[in-house]
């Protein structure tokens, strides 16, 4: 990047040059305008000039003003993709230790369905000792050692629960706010409604670490029926982020120049015999791309990070892991980007070898650290109060084993812990009860819907109003639910 | 935009009677019918104002609307009303009328608030051509379509746009009707072609193309939401290609659109279904199946049922069926119930989360030569049945085997005479968490957890580096229960698919699958037909019960090819019932032969031990086997019949299985579901068509798939001639007649030519639905000939062009984008049809899937051919098809965004395998160029190939100012040539000249216009 600005004064002009040597006239486009950084306000991932449904196409996103004031400028999603047990890490039940081994009381069981318990298992204690943290003194198992530095700028809510219990179709519910594929994500709904301020990057972002994909696949950050230049563009940790940012064997970054300015200038000329402003965005699409040719590399090279920070995360340049990525997420809502999906896999310990008494706590160690240090690092950046993190998974675990050898948990849909930290906020509280086995919520529920109208709230986005027509319905990210949780606003 | 329509709507408000279908319907529409409109369950006061006898009726002294007589009226008090708290639509609905708005409300209840039915509901009228404006011009109004439309533009004041040059309309033609580009003689040809009829000439020809299939059978892909793998997590391959086919054929044979439909929907229920018909039917196979663990297929049955319902009002009849999943349709038509009687057209298909059925979709190729294998088989066997004295040798070898049964060893492999089998060391996972030890045998023995549907994955290193046939062998212990082999509480399993993938991520299915005895209906072909539903067990046995060591082979179509070493990983997986049926021990091995039948002496004697008439259909076929092998009169004849056997099982597993829709013997019952809710079915509804369309002749039949697709395709259905040529015309012209080209119901946008798009739904008909006839029709038009340029009045009164005063400028799909570059770089392949193919794809696509597809890169023809080939996966698909606005195909498509963005430039302007037709398209033009040709005609050549006009004198003189800095640049930077310059040059080419032109050509297909129908 560095590099690329000090040339950039010399480029200008040799373009100026090329352009004046070929005796070419840009007569009534400014191409200036059209090349240069100045004066080109939005970024062209947000300028969907070709929507076919009179949709976006407004600088930034389709709202004009925000509906009110926005707390929150960028969200980054900690997705702990799996479900992660909430009964190991954030809920303490003394009872269900005590009649660990003992049958499940059917009332519990009735009309419930799950996706591999039969019925008769039997209560499962958690084999962790919790404590109390922080001011607010919140309850945190000896796995989460770092989350301790953090509970006073964090909201937990206890209380969160969905309704679909096999992982791709509830990590797709959790992101777009339906359990089938092919509805707008969170991110998508994001960057539609208020664009992003990224120049040279794109405003909606996915990271992923651990050793697969996330369940659910591209249906995840897919912009489903909103114009597609709102789609999350996936960075992978290894290797070229985007697809396609080197230039071909044989062409430097001068030469990409060149090619770029030719491209530009002889789609120029043909929007001055045309006159169609589609042109336009073409040429500040190539000009943006090679941007990002020096940019996504750039963004992706955390070595120029102090040696302080990067032990902060655990973060090792080059070597990709939860710990880079959360520290990359950090860097993208510095530059603009508007939404991060960040996903780290394999927090499924229904037991067997993906057991609670080793995988789970493999895990935890992965992001106990990164996760605290990137609030930590937001705060200290002045970042945190413009960005909300929200760390969680697609459902919780349950309270009886199931039965595999060592016993493990099933998916559990009724109840289960996440946790919001910055952008408008309450930090340092607890929000919602479960009974004393956590199997129900006794307080305070709050809905999938209910959270992604509550992210929506903080970016200044009433989600009853961000709306697309789409097959004669205006859909919108909660469909026709969702409320608010005011309570845990700042 | 909308100011402008609403201007030319109070400009006419005046002169013209206000419209109930026009003006009032869609404002009553978009701000009443929410809570006073057809769904009863959301209506507030119980009033209704979508049917005129609701809203006169009286109620207490006042109704909502007195006709002729808007004072009195209590809607006009009510949306005019200064009280913030009486005034309608309420505040906090976000909904208010204008002062417009509420004066033409109030004009039309003083002329008599007549109602009309919805348009898009109406029947299809064929309205009089209008007078046209523009008849003097006689290089304008070819045909009604231009009556239409410039009658329309004559009224809002423009003029239509001159004809467009001969060599954009011919690109404009190949585009669209092709998406290939035409050569530059084709183009120039036609240039010069001053015959009076020479463009419709050239779109004959076009339309006799079988690459007119390929491209408007995409259009029609995208609505059957065609793809090659299941979606979901999993997200394993299918055989669908066989659909997309008849796709292809059947545009290229214009068959009528009515029985398009018709084959599609229902073509297995077609009296005397031919083969075609009924592959026809994976339009519908083509909803997403769930392989994850702890799925409930119920749930996903359910799912595919309610997309198959979605699509079909979707694609054919333009309304949102959908909405009324949950509760009655807010603004259509559409009742719950009404949904769930459209539910139960296709509630009783076989298929339940699950590949099959599926059909034998051989080629014409294929076929022919399975027809001559099976008359030669039949021949071969005749001889077999003509000689009257096997009996007699039969029966003899038969006491023979048994007389000398106690003098042979025991002990002897059974089949150890086929193959050389290698018993596998297996390292075994439960899904479960049953435990898996290994023993001395090298068999694993199973215990601990024992939970219905358990699968393990075994897995194994190989010891052999061609792979053909498996081996499983199902053994007896003591710890089973009855001793096994099975982990059933009598020693029964039922195995419901067994499969294996290589480390490489290579998924392996067996074609062939034989067992030593197979439980009555429950078959050892249901171990490997991709149905949990079906599979193999081992009670019923002719030694009585099931706990007995049981042997099963399987044979790959194909000999597998693998490192040393590698790894292989079984998958074993069992019935997932109300009781655990899992395998308790068994051993694995495999071969590099062919595993084929041939039991030994013991394993004969043990056969023929059983009398003649208790024999099993099977165990009776492989003793008459053994026999002919050895028969001293017959063997020769059976050879030749076993040979051919062989050769037509070559031939078969190489012919494709097309998934296919089958009804079910007994339908299933279908209910309403309270809220879109499976799990809570309410009353029961048989199938019928919502009451809005034309119904049914009363019959005590059930009605059936055939009825629906059949009522869909009446020459009455007010909606499905609408939609299907307001899609063709979108296709056309860059958007529909009618915009919302899937809603055509209130709360869609008006057509802006209502005449127009009647005309032509009344003419598709008059037409018997030919697509050919039809798109031959819209291209001759003058209205589609016109010049695109943005420029003139239209563009400030009209920018949007709904009232098409120009052509749009179109950018073209992204396997257009692919084809264009192929055309344009001589490499394209011409081969039509067959399976997807794999064209080259950057590294990382998967770094974000939950296993590596294996994406085997094609090579030689296969590499270049169509976009449309391209395997598709629906979790990661072929970045380039995405980057350009392709969706995932998870639901249907009707019609795809044109974005333009950055990573589309990054994608044509760096991927590997773009660049790759760039070298070919430079290697081709300095080929082709004359050797005394100039540098200025090799760049006109190189512009013209891609863009058909000449360049201007501008543009010649960029790319050739632009060609010499490459050249300078590349003269000193010979590594950099080297790398971007094909391998092989043309004859008197330097390095750097070549290296140079692949620049060049690289600039010219990242042009706007290349990838731009203009």
């Amino acid at each position: 990047m560095n590099e690329h600005s000090d040339n950039s004064q010399l480029q200008r002009s040799t373009r100026r040059a090329f352009f004046s040597d070929a005796g070419l006239s840009v007569g009534s486009i400014a191409l200036a305008s059209l090349l240069g950084r100045a004066g080109h306000g939005a970024s062209v991932f947000q300028r969907g000039a070709a929507s076919q449904r009179g949709a976006a196409s407004q600088r930034g996103g389709i709202l004009a003003q925000p509906h009110h004031t926005a707390k929150a400028k960028a969200v980054i999603f900690l997705f702990m993709a799996g479900g992660p047990s909430q009964l190991e890490l954030f809920e303490d039940k003394p009872l269900l230790r005590e009649l660990s081994g003992q049958s499940t009381p059917a009332s519990f069981l009735e009309g419930r369905r799950f996706a591999f318990l039969k019925g008769n298992e039997k209560l499962l204690g958690p084999n962790h000792s919790f404590a109390r943290y922080g001011k607010s003194g919140a309850e945190l198992s000896d796995l989460l050692p770092h989350h301790r530095a953090i509970v006073d700028d964090v909201c937990f809510v206890k209380s969160m629960h969905t309704d679909v219990f096999n992982h791709g179709p509830a990590k797709i519910f959790m992101q777009t706010g339906s359990p089938q594929p092919g509805r707008p994500s969170m991110g998508s709904w994001v960057s539609y409604g208020i664009g992003s301020e990224a120049d040279d990057l794109p405003g909606f972002v996915v990271l992923q670490s651990g050793p697969r994909g996330p369940r659910g696949g591209s249906a995840l950050w897919s912009s489903g029926f909103l114009p597609t230049n709102h789609q999350g563009v996936p960075f992978r940790s290894a290797g070229d982020p985007i697809l396609n940012l080197q230039s071909p064997l044989g062409i430097d970054r001068d030469s990409q120049r060149a090619f770029t300015d030719a491209v530009n200038g002889l789609n120029a000329l043909r929007h001055e015999a045309v006159g169609d402003p589609e042109i336009e965005t073409r040429i500040a699409a190539y000009e943006m791309a090679y941007r990002m040719q020096a940019s996504a590399p750039e963004l992706m090279d955390v070595s120029g990070e102090s040696r302080q920070t990067l032990e902060m995360y655990g973060a090792e340049p080059g070597k990709p892991s939860f710990a880079n990525n959360a520290l990359l997420a950090r860097r993208l809502v510095e530059r603009g980007v508007r939404f991060v999906q960040l996903y780290h896999t394999n927090w499924d310990q229904h037991g067997g070898e993906e057991s609670l008494e080793k995988e789970l706590p493999l895990r935890c160690r992965e992001v106990d650290q990164a996760s605290a240090a990137l609030v930590l690092d937001l705060k200290r950046r002045g970042l945190l109060d413009d960005t909300l993190v929200v760390w969680g998974g697609e459902f919780g675990r349950t309270p009886m084993g199931e039965t595999r050898k060592p016993t493990g948990r099933d998916h559990h849909i009724d109840s289960y812990t996440m946790w919001l930290a910055g952008g408008g906020i309450r930090p340092g509280i607890t929000y919602g009860k479960t009974d004393a086995l956590g199997f129900s919520i006794t307080d305070k529920p709050v809905h999938v819907h209910d959270l992604q109208a509550t992210i929506l709230h903080v970016l200044g986005i009433d989600h009853e109003r961000l709306t697309f027509r789409f097959q004669g319905r205006d859909f919108r990210l909660t469909d026709v639910h969702g409320n608010v949780v005011s309570d845990i606003l700042a | 935009m909308l100011a402008f329509l609403l201007a030319c709507c109070t400009a006419t408000a005046e002169e013209t009677p206000v419209s109930y279908g026009r003006d009032i319907r869609p404002l009553l529409a978009k701000n009443c019918f929410l809570c006073h409109g057809p769904d009863a369950d959301s209506r507030e006061a119980d009033l209704r104002l979508d049917v005129r006898a609701a809203a006169i009726a009286n109620r207490d002294g006042v109704a909502a609307i007195v006709p002729g007589d808007a004072e009195k009226s209590a809607l006009v008090e009510r949306i005019a009303s200064d009280d913030e708290d009486l005034r309608m639509p309420p505040a906090d609905s976000g909904k208010q009328l204008t002062a417009a708005q509420i004066a033409l409300l109030r004009k039309w209840i003083d002329s008599g608030a007549a109602y009309e039915r919805h348009w898009a509901l109406e029947p299809v009228r064929r309205p009089a051509i209008p007078t046209d404006p523009t008849a003097e011009r006689n290089d304008y109004s070819r045909c009604a379509i231009d009556a239409f439309v410039s009658a329309r533009l004559a009224a809002a004041g423009l003029h239509p746009a001159a004809e467009a040059d001969r060599h954009t309309l011919v690109r404009r033609l190949y585009l669209d009707l092709l998406g290939l580009l035409p050569t530059i003689r084709e183009a120039d040809e036609f240039a010069a072609d001053d015959r009076p009829d020479a463009y419709e000439r050239l779109v004959d020809r076009l339309l006799s193309s079988p690459r007119l299939g390929e491209r408007w059978g995409r259009h029609w892909l995208d609505q059957a939401r065609y793809a090659d793998s299941h979606g979901y997590t999993n997200d394993n391959e299918r055989v669908m290609w066989p659909f997309r086919d008849w796709v292809i054929s059947a545009l290229n044979r214009d068959l009528p659109f009515d029985r398009f439909t018709i084959e599609q929907l229902a073509g297995d229920l077609l009296p005397n279904a031919t083969a075609e018909q009924k592959i026809a039917t994976g339009f519908h196979r083509n909803t997403l199946i769930n392989t994850e663990g702890g799925t409930k297929v119920d749930q996903f049955r359910d799912e595919q049922v309610k997309d198959r319902v979605d699509t079909t009002g979707g694609v054919w009849l333009g309304l949102t069926v959908g909405c009324a999943k949950c509760h009655n349709h807010k603004y259509d038509p559409i009742s719950q119930a009404e949904y769930y009687s459209l539910y139960a057209f296709f509630n009783s298909t076989a298929d339940s989360n699950s590949v099959p059925p599926t059909i034998p979709a051989p080629t014409a190729q294929q076929q022919t030569r399975l027809d001559e294998l099976d008359a030669g088989l039949a021949k071969l066997n005749a001889e077999l049945a003509t000689d009257d004295r096997r009996s007699n040798r039969q029966a003899a070898w038969e006491a023979e085997l048994l007389r000398r049964r106690d003098e042979r060893i025991a002990g002897k492999d059974t089949d150890g005479a086929n193959a050389n089998w290698t018993v596998l060391e297996l390292d075994g996972k439960s899904g479960s968490g049953a435990t898996i030890e290994s023993l001395e045998d090298r068999s694993v023995l199973v215990g601990g957890e024992n939970v219905a549907g358990d699968v393990y994955e075994l897995t194994a290193r190989s010891p052999l580096t061609t792979i053909r046939s498996v081996r499983l062998e199902v053994l007896t212990h003591d710890n089973l229960p009855h001793r096994g082999p099975g982990r059933a509480a009598n020693g029964n399993f039922v195995l419901t698919d067994f499969w294996f993938r290589t480390g490489d991520g290579r998924d392996l299915r067996f074609a062939k699958a034989q067992a030593d005895h197979s439980q009555p209906q429950y078959d050892i072909t249901g171990a490997i037909d991709e149905d949990l539903e079906s599979g193999w067990a081992i009670n019923g046995s002719p030694e009585g019960g099931p706990n007995h060591d049981r042997t099963a082979w399987f044979v790959l179509a194909a000999p597998l090819e693998v490192e040393d070493g590698h790894a292989l990983t079984f998958t074993v997986q069992h019935r997932a019932g109300p009781q655990p049926y899992n395998i308790g021990r068994l051993r694995l091995s495999i071969s590099s032969q062919e595993w084929r039948d041939a039991p030994s002496d013991e394993e004969l004697t043990r056969l023929v031990a059983t009398p003649r008439e208790k024999r099993p259909l099977a165990q009776q076929k492989r003793i008459d086997e053994a026999f002919l092998r050895g028969d001293t009169k017959l063997a020769p004849v059976f050879a030749t019949i076993e040979n051919v056997g062989k050769m037509r099982d070559g031939l078969l597993s190489q012919v494709a299985s097309a998934m296919v829709m089958r009804e079910l013997d007994k339908p299933r019952d279908a209910h309403v579901q309270k809220r879109g809710d499976f799990l809570q079915p309410a009353e029961k509804v048989l199938p019928d068509v919502p009451d809005a369309l034309p119904g049914f002749e009363p019959s005590e039949s059930i009605r059936t798939r055939l009825d629906l697709a059949r009522s869909l395709v009446r020459v009455d259905n007010p909606l499905t001639p609408r939609v299907r040529v307001n899609r063709l015309w979108m296709h056309l012209f860059g958007k529909g007649l009618v915009e919302t080209e899937n809603d055509f119901g209130t709360q869609g946008s008006l057509p802006t030519h209502p005449d127009l798009l009647d005309w032509l739904a009344a003419e598709q008909i008059h037409q018997s639905w030919s697509t050919k006839r039809m798109l031959r029709l819209l291209v001759a038009s003058a209205t589609y000939r016109q010049r695109s340029e943005v420029r003139g009045p239209g563009t400030t009164a009209d920018p949007q062009n709904r009232l098409l005063w120009r052509q749009n400028r179109i950018r073209v799909e992204g396997e257009i984008v692919r084809d264009l570059a192929l055309s344009a770089s001589g490499l394209l392949s011409d081969k039509i049809g067959g399976p997807s193919v794999f064209p080259p794809q950057p590294d990382g696509v998967y770094a974000f899937t939950q296993r590596a597809k294996n994406w085997r890169t094609s090579t030689g023809e296969d590499r270049f051919r169509r976009g449309l080939y391209t395997f598709f996966y629906r979790s990661a698909p072929y970045p380039m098809l995405t980057t350009f606005d392709a969706p995932n195909f998870n639901q249907t498509c009707t019609c795809r965004d044109r974005s333009n963005t950055p990573l589309q430039s990054l994608t044509v302007a760096n991927d590997a395998s773009l660049v790759e037709l760039a070298r070919a398209l430079a290697v081709r033009v300095l080929a082709e160029a004359a050797a005394d040709r100039t540098e200025a005609a090799t760049i006109e050549q190189l512009f013209r190939v891609c863009m058909v006009r000449s360049p201007s004198t501008a543009e010649a003189d960029f790319l050739a100012k632009f060609l010499r800095e490459q050249r300078t640049h590349f003269d000193v930077d010979g590594d950099a040539a080297g790398k971007l310059s094909p391998g092989e040059l043309p004859a008197g080419v330097s390095t750097a000249e070549a290296a140079a032109f692949v620049a060049t050509a690289r600039v010219v297909l990242n042009l706007d216009e290349f990838i731009t129908r203009e």
